[in-house]
């Protein structure tokens, strides 16, 4: 296996890694702040506006976490540097 | 995998300027609302048409957005994030049209978008309170702090440029992935998804700006009182 390939493998492999734990935290931080987020809307009706609102900038600003890991796993899949500098 | 553009595709070039596929669809964009907002504005009236009051409820909707969040002087920032709100959703909207490229699934423009609203939050900041006044808030509380607030302002902008692009590229990417492993109508409901998320990334883009933007300029009466 020269050495191309092995840094081909461990790309895939890294960016499958990154996605799953990049992924996992998110969710669960996303599932407890909606938890919450209704959990309130149903105690205090009339304050819905106001907790959509921040609950839809919070969970976007959550999500970017797990967008930084996708992105993370595109680099590494389609821009790799790595790959440009061993077959140079 | 072909149709599978990470990055964008050179059309045609002007000296050492790439004409990219983005710039192209930018334009058309650009073209679209002005004339849009050009012919429906022509005539206005006191009872207003159909077209008109769509303008009016999408005009409402975001004064109201911004004197929430800022009801010093809304009338100061609104033509700005208007703008954005207007052109990243149209934007966000436009790869939903065959042969069309999301612009904002390229790097190139979420980042431009981004530092034109870093650049808001510190020309803001200073009409409002001067130079001075604006430029102490960098060592409150203390002088240590100030690398950390330099951080902090490169972080967040790299962060808003990175967030819209990572959505708009995953949700091209999620269609053309399951076209390619399933049928033409499977990828359909990812694209209502994309939808929502492309209206939503627009709103929160335009509330983040609002956001960095108000603590910019609020900095001042705070220590006052």
């Amino acid at each position: 296996m020269n050495t191309l390939a092995i840094v081909i493998s461990v790309s895939i492999i890294t960016a499958g890694i990154a996605m799953a734990v990049g992924g996992y935290g998110p969710a669960r931080a996303l599932g407890n702040a909606l938890e919450k987020a209704l959990d309130s809307i149903s105690r205090q009706p009339e304050a819905a506006d106001k907790i959509m609102r921040a609950l839809f900038v919070g969970m976007a600003l959550i999500e970017s976490i797990a967008i930084y890991a996708f992105v993370i796993a595109l680099i590494v899949l389609f821009a790799n540097p790595l790959i440009g500098y061993l077959t140079k | 995998m072909k149709t599978l553009h990470v990055f964008p595709e050179t059309i045609f070039s002007v000296g050492p300027v790439r004409i990219t596929d983005t710039i192209v669809t930018t334009w058309f964009i650009m073209v679209v609302i002005i004339a849009v907002c050009y012919f429906l504005t022509r005539k206005l009236s006191v009872k207003p048409g159909i077209c008109q009051e769509i303008l009016e409820a999408i005009f409402e909707a975001i004064e109201k957005t911004i004197k929430d969040a800022l009801p010093l002087n809304p009338w100061m920032v609104l033509p700005v994030l208007g703008t954005f709100w207007i052109i990243i959703g149209a934007s966000n909207m436009a790869g939903l049209i065959p042969g069309l490229k999301t612009p904002t699934a390229d790097l190139n423009t979420t980042f431009a978008f981004a530092v034109i609203s870093y650049s808001m939050t510190h020309v803001f900041g200073i009409a409002t309170q001067g130079l001075k006044g604006y430029l102490i808030h960098y060592k409150e509380p203390t002088w240590i702090l100030l690398p950390f607030h330099i951080i902090a302002e490169v972080t967040r902008t790299v962060a808003l440029a990175v967030r819209l692009f990572g959505n708009m590229l995953s949700g091209d990417m999620v269609a053309v992935i399951l076209l390619g492993i399933a049928g033409l109508l499977v990828p359909v409901p990812f694209s209502l998804l994309h939808i929502v998320i492309g209206l939503i990334q627009a709103y929160i883009f335009g509330v983040l700006t609002l956001v960095f933007i108000a603590g910019g300029i609020r900095t001042k009466p705070e220590k006052e009182t």
